[in-house]
């Protein structure tokens, strides 16, 4: 079994780390993964993606032109990823970023008003845990118990005291996101 | 899960496996994509460890020259920059090959020419393989594909520049630099004593002990007599590793009709256009030479009976497509495609690529 995603938005949602948490994720279920951002002069405010690919086999290439499922949080990366979901693949939103939806029937499509509910949580840094807990809820491409190693993995250990509230967050995200039909 | 197996990017793997391999110093400077291998050296400060010296040069001319001085005493010594800073050191390399010290220098290539950009390119084959510096010297390529590939060719560069005594280079790109994946770093070894060093490496500076002659390391050799001479060392040196230390490996190359050939990350991009190749039935096959130099001539030699065409793929405008055309004598059609700049191929783009150079109708 082979996941390919794409995670894409603007620099400063938390769109690599999120990559990076997926990938310890996998490898702690043991999978072969790859984490392939963007980089690039990109910051705050510019655009930013990556590649997180998890997989049983080996992985051959970790740049791709069409994914399994794809993360979405501003209408750039939409327009520009939108296209290259594969058929019968998952396309996953943040409600704010996006205006304009053109529909794609091959493909099971949800949002998720992460940009929101973090604003209710009063902590903007959780976004992309929201965004992570939405994407579990649909696809759980790995286990949530994984999930919550990954995230102690990738944090370096000073900031250990926010994993409660990372937990949290992933857990109002699997809660809100809903399918769009 | 094995404590071994870690998650990191290519160039953070570069700077544990040379704490685990005893490197004794790092010289370097920062440029993009490849700064994480001098901020990893520095974070993991091995200094307190196993006494190895990782400082930041105020240039990357002083840090080859600091490689040069190292690399004179005996020392297991590297550097490591991207296209630009890899330019300003082809002065100091040549006087490495010419003065017969072995180092390790890494190159994790991005777009050019000039500055160009920070995004990934293989634009730097004909630098690195065909002299970079003057004179008629080779450097010892190691073409990494995978993290765990940065990580292995750290030794085996190493090994290889101290066996035949000429330096060594990694050449990576941003995509392998940049890109996290499983990788079990080498155990941790000692770096070499003062005993060790005099013992193995007899030619090394480390003092004139009484009732043998002063070791003198230079490049320079005025009497073209004793020069030539030099020259013709070199050469059976190159012969040899061209003999003894060709690498690659093949992917579906058996029965394949189209050979694809590409090293690097363009080498991973291109297995997975095969298998989408070979799912829609389309015969293709991948020959990936992991030494660029020496480069696998006789290797791709042995497929030109057997393909219809041969592909070179690479982020260049058309560099190592030349040495498979010297490879086949024209014996098979062999094109050439690229990305140029910092832009990348997908695999789809590889597949079309395909079709359209060798005219296929599918």
């Amino acid at each position: 079994m082979t996941h390919e995603l794409i995670i894409a938005g603007f620099g400063g949602q938390g769109v690599l780390s999120m990559g990076k948490i997926l990938a310890y994720s996998g490898l702690t279920e043991g999978k072969e993964v790859s984490w392939m951002p963007s980089y690039g002069p990109e910051q705050r405010g510019g655009t930013a993606n990556v590649t997180v690919i998890l997989s049983d086999d080996s992985i051959s290439s970790p740049i791709l032109n069409t994914y399994d499922i794809a993360i979405i949080l501003n209408q750039p990366s939409m327009d520009k990823f939108r296209p290259r979901i594969k058929p019968g693949g998952i396309l996953l939103y943040d409600g704010y970023g996006i205006r304009n939806l053109s529909p794609r029937p091959d493909v099971r499509c949800f949002r998720i008003d992460a940009m929101d509910a973090a604003a209710e949580m009063q902590n903007d840094k959780v976004f992309n845990m929201l965004i992570l807990g939405g994407l579990l809820r649909v696809s759980p491409i790995v286990k949530l118990e994984n999930v919550l190693l990954g995230l102690k993995k990738s944090l370096p250990e000073r900031h250990h005291k926010l994993l409660p509230m990372n937990e949290a967050a992933i857990r109002r995200g699997m809660e809100i996101v809903r399918e769009v039909v | 899960m094995s404590d071994e197996i870690r998650l990191m990017k290519g160039n953070e793997a570069i700077a544990h496996a040379a704490v685990r391999y005893g490197v004794d110093a790092y010289f370097g400077y920062p440029i993009t994509p490849q700064s994480e291998i001098m901020e990893t050296l520095m974070a993991e400060q091995p200094w307190e460890t196993t006494g190895m010296t990782v400082l930041q040069a105020e240039s990357e001319v002083a840090a080859i020259n600091m490689v040069y001085g190292g690399a004179g005493s005996g020392r297991r010594v590297m550097t490591s920059s991207s296209s630009p800073g890899i330019s300003l050191k082809q002065e100091g390399i040549s006087y490495i090959a010419g003065a017969e010290l072995p180092c390790l220098i890494v190159n994790v290539m991005r777009g050019g020419p000039g500055l160009g950009t920070i995004q990934p390119s293989q634009a730097d084959y004909f630098q690195t393989v065909k002299g970079g510096g003057h004179g008629d010297y080779r450097l010892i390529t190691l073409a990494p594909a995978s993290v765990q590939e940065m990580a292995d060719f750290v030794a085996l560069g190493f090994d290889l520049s101290f066996k035949y005594l000429t330096p060594a280079m990694i050449l990576a790109d941003g995509i392998i630099g940049q890109m996290m994946e499983k990788v079990v770093l080498p155990p941790f070894r000692a770096r070499r004593s003062e005993e060790e060093i005099v013992q193995e490496s007899p030619w090394a500076v480390r003092g004139k002990p009484a009732g043998r002659s002063r070791n003198v390391i230079t490049s320079l050799e005025l009497d073209p007599v004793a020069m030539e001479v030099n020259n013709l060392r070199f050469q059976a040196r190159y012969r040899r590793i061209e003999e003894e230390e060709t690498r690659y490996e093949t992917f579906m190359g058996e029965d394949a009709d189209y050979l694809l050939i590409a090293f690097g990350s363009s080498a991973r991009i291109c297995r997975k256009a095969v298998e989408l190749g070979r799912a829609e039935g389309l015969k293709l096959g991948l020959l990936r030479p992991i030494t660029l130099w020496p480069f696998p001539s006789e290797a791709i030699a042995g497929y030109a009976a057997g393909v219809k065409g041969m592909l070179s793929v690479e982020l260049n405008a058309g560099q190592m497509v030349e040495d498979v055309r010297l490879a086949v004598e024209g014996r098979v059609r062999v094109r050439h495609f690229g990305r140029l700049g910092g832009m990348v191929f997908t695999p789809d783009e590889i597949l079309s690529a395909v079709k359209t150079k060798f005219e296929l109708k599918v």
